[in-house]
């Protein structure tokens, strides 16, 4: 048998990781910590007692969040988030790829999702109060509530726009339905699925917060809540900070799993720039 | 009584696109037999049916009327007794598999122990050069060799007859003349049957013991033609043969004569 010269080829290894990484992080954190400067400058010379100094609400953040308030607001608060968003993630692609492989069923439903899609979930806080009562099942069914539709119409969109020539390869070596699912229809919408997941987590942090600010007795929504309006500025300042540092870990969690997942996709565009 | 032989059978095939604006006779009737171990080459003018025929042989399409048979049993669906291998190498992996996991896929639904599959897997792998990229993922190789992953995956999956259509149009000069000495390299050595469908007329004679040299749409059989070349082929002094140009000419004007829409001189009536 001839040997088949053939070039496989690698993706591109600009730099040292250690120094990207390095580069990554001044670039990251460059700008933030200029604005603190410039924060704290202001701080000093301006009057407010509504806009403290970095170092007060430093202080704050320790005080109030490092201790008991982490497991009676910070965790409750995470596990409404996590579980919120693992339900619209698999409720969402389980409906999604129903819905998607399903012409008619499509047709039936798209106008319906569309118009629920439009509605603003924070809007549903009210009614669900009254359905089901101030609980943590009633706050997890308004974080779904939000954050199912991006995944759902991102899968039904993903789904049915799996490439003809892809579908018809399965048919003819006849592989079953459930190996076309895991192995065709789910990866090929996987790019926009992530998509979806991408804006439905941004979603759920946002409603998390609201609904523990509208009927909670715990939770980050709360305590923030509760801070402005005993006056305890700078405890409010340290409770937004920290939701900022729960969106960033949210974000930088998705980061990796997205990578992990759309390698391929990411693979495949690389390939075709270089 | 179907010949013990004739391993595919295709009688007064047609085929009729329906159109609200009207409608379209891709196949108009179609006809011919092909041997167990043969390898036929379909030739005819670009906009004949030779994919619509060739969906229609491997039951990716349902034929308006007439037989499509394998030893003598109709096709009415994809069958395990034979494998494609499509034109669109980029369209037809998956790029999140690898391509190892590319030709395993059609034999997960077969009933094989895990040392079974490895085995096939590797050993299609091996018949067409590529045992060392079997962890790469497909677009991380040449057109040439995303071509020769679809070949192993239709390899693996044990059929007796390879339906090809017009694979190697979308790869570079070079490269297909070492494909289609691997096509034929495979035919000797495994004994598979091929139907190779081509818009090519020199890679038609070059690889075919036979040529069906199809007509305009609505597509019949023109001619089938026997390729008296001798077994042992090779790029360059096969040819070179003046037998090869020969038959090569011939075949080019009948596909002109095709594109006119001129009659079959020779032909009896169905």
């Amino acid at each position: 048998m001839t040997a088949y010269p053939g070039r496989i080829a690698a993706t591109p290894r600009r730099r040292g990781v250690g120094s990207r990484i390095a580069a990554a992080g001044r670039h990251a954190l460059g700008l933030p910590m200029l604005l603190l400067v410039v924060w704290a400058l202001v701080a000093t010379r301006a009057t407010s007692r509504f806009f403290p100094d970095p170092v007060t609400i430093a202080d704050a953040f320790v005080d109030t969040w490092v201790g008991p308030a982490f497991v009676e607001d910070v965790l409750p608060s995470l596990a409404r988030l996590g579980l919120g968003a693992a339900a619209s993630i698999v409720v969402g692609i389980a409906a999604g790829t129903v819905i998607g492989l399903t012409p008619w069923l499509r047709e039936l439903l798209e106008p319906l999702l569309e118009f629920l899609r439009a509605v603003p979930p924070p809007v549903l806080i009210p009614v669900m109060m009254i359905l089901l009562g101030i609980t943590d099942t009633m706050k997890v069914v308004v974080i779904v509530s939000g954050a199912v539709w991006p995944i759902l119409l991102n899968t039904i969109e993903g789904v049915r726009s799996t490439d003809s020539v892809m579908t018809e390869t399965a048919r003819s070596f006849r592989v079953t339905w459930w190996e076309r699912l895991w192995f065709l229809v789910l990866p090929a919408a996987s790019p926009r699925i992530m998509a979806g997941v991408r804006q439905a987590l941004s979603v759920a942090l946002i409603l998390m917060v609201i609904s523990e600010m509208f009927a909670s007795s715990s939770g980050l929504g709360y305590r923030i809540a509760y801070f402005q309006r005993n006056y305890l500025i700078a405890e409010m300042w340290s409770g937004i900070l920290l939701l900022g540092l729960v969106g960033v870990l949210l974000a930088v969690a998705f980061g990796l799993v997205e990578r992990r997942v759309l390698r391929w996709y990411h693979g495949i565009r690389e390939v075709h720039r270089a | 009584m179907p010949d013990r032989g004739t391993l595919l059978r295709v009688e007064q095939l047609r085929k009729v696109y329906e159109h609200p604006t009207g409608d379209v006779e891709a196949i108009g009737d179609l006809s011919f037999t092909m041997d167990a171990g043969e390898l036929v080459c379909i030739v005819g003018p670009s906009g004949c049916g030779k994919t619509t025929l060739l969906k229609c042989l491997a039951g990716l399409l349902r034929p308006t009327s007439g037989v499509v048979e394998m030893h003598g049993a109709p096709v009415t669906g994809p069958s395990p007794a034979m494998a494609v291998v499509f034109q669109e190498y980029g369209r037809s992996l998956y790029p999140w598999l690898t391509v190892r996991g590319n030709v395993e896929l059609p034999l997960r639904h077969k009933k094989l122990s895990r040392a079974d599959r490895d085995t096939l897997v590797a050993d299609a792998l091996d018949a067409v050069g590529l045992a060392h990229a079997a962890r790469s993922h497909p677009w991380q190789l040449s057109g040439g060799m995303q071509q020769r992953v679809a070949i192993a995956r239709a390899l693996a999956y044990q059929p007796e007859v390879l339906i090809m259509d017009e694979p190697f149009a979308a790869v570079d000069a070079q490269t297909r003349a070492d494909l289609e000495d691997l096509v034929r390299e495979l035919h000797a050595r495994r004994r598979i049957s091929v139907l190779f469908v081509t818009h090519d007329i020199d890679e038609s004679v070059y690889l075919g013991q036979r040529v069906l040299v199809l007509s305009q749409s609505p597509t019949r059989v023109r001619e089938d033609l026997a390729i008296d070349l001798p077994a042992e082929r090779d790029q360059i002094s096969t040819r070179a043969l003046p037998r090869f140009t020969h038959l090569r000419t011939h075949v080019y004007g009948e596909i002109q004569r095709a594109k006119r829409g001129q009659n079959v001189a020779a032909r009896p009536a169905p």
